[in-house]
């Protein structure tokens, strides 16, 4: 049986590529493709503590996070495509300009 | 049938007066007009009451000996500190109130005349009865902070009827000089009871307890709360250094000028150092600083009159001059003869002031003696009433002045002080010299148009003649026994501890007949010179004299100029680069820092994930240290 620490480790490393992908990169979509990572990261780590304990509340968390999960996706995709039509552009350094003050 | 709670009525009477033209002026302005007639039945009815209050007192004083004190209420009560709403007619006060108010009564007749068809008619009469109000309070005043009251109110009204035409700006100008020249006087004014009561201690600030409690005091403390008060006296009464305001308020109504000079105000310092008598006759030397100070004052005045070519002027630099010999006086102990000058002086001066107002009416406020010679009209009974006040104020007998003068001369004469004296008796000649020098050329010059101009007002007139039978006769109050008088003034005012004139009679003859020689000699040098003069060819107004030494400009230089260097080096350099400076440099220093601290919000979400991960992470490691897991 392939033990806890291996499943923690294999978690947190998706974790970390998500936290990597969104502070470095630039393109929204690949930001928005690594927040699902992290949230993986997090799933995968929840389902391994079930079924190490026996326990049914992590899993019942993993179905509320794969839930909002799947609806963040549809108001952020909606929401790309409407910033791309104002900018033409994906690179989230444009959006900035979203900001109340002036840059 | 006389009561104490009269007293209070005499204040009460013009104050009354005042508050009712003010409120029936404000109808006046704001809804219909009130015709002139009740403003001057209200503006002299009112001292008229106050004059026969005092009268009243006055003749019941006569046959008893009493003295009136009224106690209104504690005004202020704080520890050792007790000050009472009192006033007190002792003899000094009922016999200064006597023509304040019969004088201040006459004047107020005068101004019905003088100033009708004036638009400020009731507002005028509130000023004035207001103005009457002060000095009584100042003059019935039973401790000195009451009588500060009156001080202050005198200034105040002073100010206010200076500028009475406000619209023009000189005059708001000479409204201000007065002012502020007497707030410096009043300042010392106010310093000098602080330390008065601080040379005292807790007592109660009455008159009659600070003369009871003199000899407690310090000496040193004494004498520089006798110089304060002086302080005051000088601004008020126009004395060397603090004059320069008189000649300017000129710039109000003739009556007003009547009244400043004759019946209030000025003579408030003179009083008010006869007030403080007991103080005075304590401490050395000040008296003959006060009798030097009002010997110059005499003096100098004087001669910038024989230059000056303003009617109004002229009078109220002769004004400051008389005001110099009341200081003699008073400075040297004589205070009854200080007193009766005071007297006879509000009959003259006050005469003097209100023909030259009615010679300026009919010449259309012309006030330049020259101009006013060209084109003269006849006025006869203000031509013999001037030339009576003249005649009194230049000191020939059997005239008021006279008697009055030649006492303060005499007193000078026998406590030794010769150069005081001298001086008096030169500022004599000058006074006749100036007096006639204007007479002439007003009267008797030779000129062109002379026209027929009978001024009809009844209430010009007849305020003129009552006068110039008090500047004819009232030198016979204060008769010297050398004459076969009883000194009625001196015997009268005997409680203020007055200094008596003891000399050989043949020594008083010989004064007598010095002074009347030299103010005839003053007289003939006028009338040698002025007499033919041509009027059509006036005096140039070049030269020291004509200038007024001018003291004007070097105040200016002085006080004014330096004064105003001054405020620009704190405005412009210390408050707009060292305060500001620094103010602004603090200000600027927390700008930057939020400028920096702006930078991190750059609105840049991946940034925004970086620190948020930074800080979970420290959170993380400080867990993990701290829980040691």
């Amino acid at each position: 049986m392939i033990s806890l620490t291996s499943y923690a480790f294999v978690s947190m490393i998706l974790f970390s590529i998500g936290v990597i992908g969104v502070i470095a990169r630039r393109n929204i979509f690949v930001i928005y493709m690594s927040i699902e990572l992290m949230l993986n990261g997090v799933n995968l780590f929840l389902v391994t503590f079930a079924r190490y304990y026996f326990s049914m509340d992590p899993q019942i968390i993993t179905i509320m996070v794969i839930s909002i999960a799947a609806a963040e996706a549809a108001i952020f995709l909606s929401v790309i495509i409407l910033l791309y039509r104002s900018k033409k552009s994906l690179d989230t350094d444009i959006f900035t300009t979203l900001t109340q003050g002036e840059k | 049938m006389t009561d104490t709670s009269l007293l209070v009525w005499i204040i009460l009477a013009p104050l009354i007066g005042s508050i009712l033209n003010a409120g029936f002026y404000f109808y006046h302005v704001k809804r219909r007009p009130i015709p002139e007639l009740v403003f001057s039945l209200i503006g002299t009815i009112t001292p008229l009451i106050a004059f026969l209050i005092t009268l009243n007192l006055f003749l019941s004083m006569l046959d008893n000996e009493v003295t009136y004190r009224q106690e209104l209420f504690t005004w202020l009560n704080i520890e050792n500190l007790n000050i009472s709403m009192a006033f007190l007619g002792d003899k000094l006060a009922i016999f200064m109130s006597m023509f304040v108010t019969f004088v201040g009564w006459l004047i107020h007749i005068y101004a019905i005349g003088y100033m009708t068809k004036d638009e400020g008619f009731g507002k005028f009469f509130s000023y004035f009865n207001l103005f009457l109000a002060s000095m009584l309070i100042l003059v019935l005043a039973d401790n000195p902070v009451i009588l500060f009251i009156g001080w202050e109110g005198v200034g105040l009204c002073s100010y206010l009827l200076i500028a009475f035409y406000y619209t023009d700006k000189d005059n708001v100008l000479a409204g201000n000089k007065a002012f502020i020249a007497n707030r410096v006087g009043d300042f010392g004014f106010l310093l000098g009871v602080v330390t008065l009561f601080f040379a005292l201690g807790g007592v109660d600030l009455s008159f009659s307890s600070l003369e009871s409690n003199i000899s407690n005091a310090s000496t040193a403390l004494l004498a520089l709360s006798g110089f304060l008060l002086f302080v005051g006296a000088m601004g008020k009464s126009a004395q060397i250094p603090l004059y320069v305001w008189l000649p300017d308020a000129m710039a109000g109504p003739t009556p007003i000028s009547a009244l400043i000079h004759a019946a209030t105000m000025v003579t408030a310092g003179v009083y008010m150092v006869s007030r403080f008598h007991f103080l005075y006759s304590g401490i050395e030397n000040i008296g003959i600083f006060i009798a030097y100070i009002g010997a110059f004052s005499a003096l100098f005045a004087a001669i910038i009159a024989t230059r000056q070519q303003d009617v109004k002027k002229i009078l109220a630099y002769s004004t400051m001059s008389q005001l110099g010999y009341m200081f003699i006086a008073v400075g040297l102990g004589f205070y009854s003869s200080g007193l009766f000058h005071v007297l006879t002086h509000a009959f003259f001066k006050a005469m003097l002031f209100m023909g030259a107002g009615g010679m300026i009416i009919a010449l259309h406020h012309e006030q330049n003696i020259f101009k006013m010679a060209q084109h003269r009209v006849q006025l006869p009974i203000i031509g013999i009433t001037f030339l009576i006040g003249v005649i009194a104020i230049s000191g020939i007998p059997p005239f008021s002045g006279f008697f009055s003068k030649d006492a303060i001369l005499a007193a000078a004469f026998q406590e030794g002080e010769y150069l005081i004296w001298a001086i008096g008796v030169f500022t004599a000649f000058l006074t006749a010299y100036y007096m006639f020098r204007m007479y002439f050329i007003l009267f008797v010059a030779p000129n062109k148009h002379t026209k027929n101009y009978v001024y009809t007002s009844r209430t010009i007139t007849i305020p003129l003649l009552i006068l110039a039978i008090g500047a004819v006769g009232a030198g016979f109050l204060n008769l010297p026994s050398t004459l076969g008088g009883e000194h009625m003034v001196d015997t009268w005012l005997m409680q203020t501890n007055s200094t008596e004139v003891h000399m050989s009679h043949a020594t008083e003859y010989i004064l007598m007949v010095v002074s009347v020689l030299v103010a005839l000699l003053g007289i003939f040098v006028a009338y040698k010179k002025y007499a033919n003069f041509d009027v059509y060819n006036p005096e140039d107004e070049k030269g020291l004299i004509a200038n007024k030494f001018y003291v004007d400009e070097i105040y200016n230089v002085l006080f004014i100029q330096s004064l105003k260097k001054l405020s620009s080096f704190i405005d412009k350099t210390i408050d707009m680069k060292i305060i500001d400076g620094f103010i602004m440099n603090s200000c600027n220093q927390f700008i930057n820092i939020g400028k920096k601290v702006a930078m991190i919000q750059n609105a840049n979400v991946r940034f925004y994930a970086l620190f948020m991960l930074v800080g979970m992470s420290c959170v993380f490691i400080y867990l993990y240290i701290s829980l040691g897991l």
